[in-house]
């Protein structure tokens, strides 16, 4: 039984050869084929003829030239007296195919990376909230706060470059809270102070904060 | 443009735009007509019929609903018009061109040199399989289909593809045997 399985095996093996050999075998029947050639010396012979015959058909086939520009000239005569078609509108998966298509493979590099920050931004700002020790114990009422709506407040975006770390360090260095966000466009309402600032004071924070490679963009807002 | 796919492509191509017929004419034009060369084994023949087959991918391409790869998809269009245009073709005539193909082979001096090159023999020999051989070869190892790939262009069951190249094989192995070149297998 097992020996009738092993030769079952092994000539299903042996026909996916040229298919292994061209490069267009699934995974899992390119890593079945590996494993059987790394196993069986003659299996590996046969693989190689596989590889001769690879190489005579692509010569071969290279060798028989190309259409002259008759072929074309014709085929744009008939498509030419062919009835005009409607321009029909193309639908959303193919305005999305194109788009994409169109996109260089760094530029989409880009893009991934960039959601990929996003992602982990908005987590670590959600758990920099959620990690924030809430005061505890008595305070009395001339004491800050630090309750919601009360204080300095500026609208940050982070800069896309800028990691979790980074911007932890940056709340945590200008003792700033993360009070709401993200908005559209990724914009966080920051308190920057815990008592409300002179508009003065706080434009000269915020062009401070414009220099810091953590911030995007930074604005005044109540 | 160079980066659009070509299901893009299509997608433009069923609403009108000859631009996007043009790449796509340019991107694989001369693997279908070689493709269809093999198969009806005249130049002028194959010219006329690749016009053919991309005036079917005009005007079809609003049906194309992406179950395949458009290069299966066009191939499969090619092979049904090679088909065609040799069943059109007298019996006589088919007899005479595959005699003569066979023949100038056995008078071709290259025989001869082939004996001591292996690559240039089977080259030869590959020319001299069947059209059913030639076609699953050609699909396996020029045009880079995969067993489901090719079951879809030519129309049979994925395990008819294997055991057809496996005959293939065999046959060209038992043709290069005939002009002396033992591979050992089968």
């Amino acid at each position: 039984m097992t020996s009738e399985h092993n030769a079952a095996e092994a000539g299903d093996i042996d026909e996916l050869l040229p298919w292994y050999a061209a490069g267009t075998l699934s995974r899992r029947d390119a890593e079945r084929v590996e494993a059987a050639l790394a196993r069986d010396p003659e299996l590996a012979r046969r693989f190689a003829l596989a590889r001769e015959e690879l190489a005579a058909t692509i010569h071969l086939n290279e060798t028989l030239g190309a259409p002259s520009a008759r072929a074309m000239q014709d085929l744009f005569a008939k498509i030419d007296a062919e009835p005009r078609r409607q321009r029909a509108s193309l639908g959303i998966g193919t305005r999305i195919a194109e788009f994409l298509g169109g996109l260089t493979p760094r530029t989409l590099a880009y893009a991934s990376a960039a959601a990929v920050i996003a992602i982990v931004l908005q987590a670590g700002l959600i758990g920099v909230m959620v990690d924030r020790p809430t005061r505890s114990g008595y305070e009395t009422a001339s004491a800050p706060t630090g309750a919601p709506g009360v204080g300095a407040f500026t609208i940050i975006r982070f800069a896309p470059q800028a990691t979790m770390d980074d911007i932890n360090k940056f709340l945590e260095m200008n003792h700033f809270n993360v009070v709401a966000g993200p908005s559209g466009g990724g914009l966080y309402k920051v308190r920057v102070a815990e008592n409300p600032l002179p508009s003065a004071d706080l434009g000269a924070l915020i062009q401070k904060l414009q220099k810091d490679k953590v911030v995007g963009f930074v604005a005044p807002t109540r | 443009m160079q980066t659009s796919s070509d299901d893009v492509l299509i997608a433009r191509i069923a609403s009108g735009d000859r631009l996007a017929m043009q790449v796509l004419f340019a991107r694989h034009h001369v693997r279908v007509y070689r493709f269809v060369l093999r198969l009806v084994r005249n130049e002028a023949t194959a010219e006329d019929l690749i016009s053919e087959v991309f005036l079917d991918v005009w005007r079809q391409a609003g049906k194309f609903e992406g179950r395949s790869a458009v290069s299966t998809w066009m191939l499969s269009i090619a092979r049904f018009k090679a088909l065609s245009a040799l069943r059109r073709k007298p019996e006589q005539e088919l007899d005479d061109e595959t005699a003569a193909a066979i023949e100038d082979q056995a008078d071709d001096p290259e025989v001869t040199l082939a004996k001591k090159d292996k690559g240039a023999a089977l080259r030869q020999c590959l020319t001299a399989l069947s059209a059913e051989h030639r076609e699953v070869v050609d699909l396996v190892y020029y045009h880079e289909k995969s067993v489901e790939e090719v079951a879809r262009i030519v129309g049979i069951p994925e395990a008819t593809v294997k055991t057809r190249m496996f005959y293939a094989r065999k046959k060209l192995s038992e043709l290069l045997r005939e002009q002396g070149i033992d591979r050992g297998w089968p």
